[in-house]
């Protein structure tokens, strides 16, 4: 039971990027398509889970003071071998998504679970924790790319949806519709789920911790100290 | 004349029309996070101007004499990241004990820079583009420099955007983001500049 709750918490309540705010560089490059969304979430999702297992395996052998370096090495082998797999058998996906699939190394959704829950948790919580934190991801991409899509070029998964006397809105799959939509639906889901607005910041960073509040100490000290 | 006219392209193309943050969408987090005041986003900015330039010169010999060499391209993405998280613990300890006054300055970025895409991305765009030594670390100065115009443009929206009164759900996260929206439509503007400049 406590472990089904720790795969539907991903989803919704604590979904990585639209409560936590976290893996925005993604969220907004490749959504220019709903199909990308997919498949940029579903490599995520399986280097999270991966990297998950990994860690939880590994957590009492990993020094504590090299655990970040540890950690994105992990993640770095299951991404080259996504990105080999994808090379392989989904060419197609694998040039849409280009440079942004080696990114996901540094996606700070991967680090934030490895360091907030794998390194704390056992194997099983770890895996589900991953394949809910994993699928929420994919829900967001695939949202913002479905708007985006069918606002940008008129189809949805690449089928024609939009009737012919509708030009299609070519800003929406320019980068100043991704920061666009993404923000409506952030605020869609902060009105719905009557949550406080929140500022992207070390609160709510779980990297916070292994960068001793980097972010909130550079903006209250700006350069002098 | 042709290299340094390739190189001014280059530079200026990093700059204004494929600008890092604004149209490739990499480091949003400190885009996003660290650009609330103008003094953290210069900072930041010439931190990671700094650390990008470094990181070209850095993985450009490692791949073209070792992994190429050994036939193991593929692991770029975990040679990399090593590469690129142990030289920011060296930087940082190097300024520590050298130069205090730049740590001062600079040394509270550092940290947050070993895990921002847009270090590792362009180290990863200097391969794909094929560029040269120079190419690469020029094409990574002008990423940085393009990163800390956006952040300075962007702080300047941001200290405005305080005083508003912005409907509730639009706080925080929601309304920062349509304002980068905005700001990104501006670069759109300089699509085609750079061409029209140098003549294509």
């Amino acid at each position: 039971m406590s472990n089904w709750k720790e795969f539907t918490k991903g989803l919704i309540k604590e979904n990585p990027n639209m409560v936590m705010l976290l893996g925005m560089c993604p969220t907004l490059a490749i959504t220019t398509m709903a199909a990308n969304g997919v498949g940029m979430g579903l490599s995520t999702t399986f280097v999270l889970v991966c990297s998950n297992i990994v860690i939880s395996l590994l957590k009492k052998v990993i020094p504590d003071t090299v655990r970040l370096p540890a950690y994105i090495v992990i993640v770095a082998g299951f991404v080259t071998f996504v990105s080999l797999m994808l090379q392989a058998f989904a060419p197609d996906i694998y040039s849409s998504l280009g440079m942004y699939l080696s990114l996901i190394t540094v996606n700070c959704i991967i680090l934030g679970r490895a360091e907030m829950f794998a390194s704390k948790n056992k194997v099983i919580p770890s895996i589900m924790d991953g394949l809910g934190m994993g699928l929420g991801f994919t829900l967001t991409l695939v949202l913002v790319g479905s708007v985006r899509e069918i606002f940008g070029s008129g189809q949805w998964f690449g089928i024609t949806i939009m009737p012919d006397f509708m030009e299609p809105m070519t800003l929406f799959i320019l980068p100043a519709g991704g920061f666009f939509v993404l923000g409506v639906v952030i605020a869609v889901v902060n009105r719905l789920m009557k949550k406080k607005p929140r500022e992207i910041g070390c609160h709510n960073c779980p990297n916070a911790e292994g960068c001793p509040g980097a972010c909130d100490k550079a903006n209250s000290n700006g350069g002098e100290q | 004349m042709e290299i340094a006219k390739n190189l001014m392209i280059i530079l200026l193309t990093g700059i204004l029309t494929e600008n890092f943050v604004l149209s490739k969408f990499l480091g949003i987090c400190p885009f996003l996070g660290v650009s609330k005041k103008l003094d953290s986003s210069i900072g930041m900015g010439a931190a990671v101007t700094f650390v990008m330039v470094c990181a070209s010169l850095v993985t450009y010999p490692i791949y073209y004499g070792i992994l190429v060499p050994l036939g193991i391209e593929y692991m770029n993405t975990i040679a990399f990241i090593l590469v690129i998280a142990v030289f920011v613990q060296l930087v940082e300890m190097v300024l520590k004990k050298y130069m205090p006054p730049l740590y001062k300055s600079l040394g509270v970025y550092l940290p947050l820079i070993t895990t921002n895409c847009a270090v590792l991305g362009v180290t990863l765009l200097n391969l794909t583009k094929d560029y040269d030594l120079l190419e690469s670390v020029v094409n990574s100065f002008g990423a940085g420099l393009g990163f800390m115009i956006a952040m300075i443009i962007f702080s300047g929206v941001r200290s405005r955007l305080e005083r508003c009164d912005i409907p509730k759900a639009l706080q925080g996260a929601p309304i920062t983001l349509m304002a980068a929206s905005i700001v990104s439509l501006a670069f759109i503007g300089f699509g085609g500049v750079v061409d029209g400049i140098f003549g294509g």
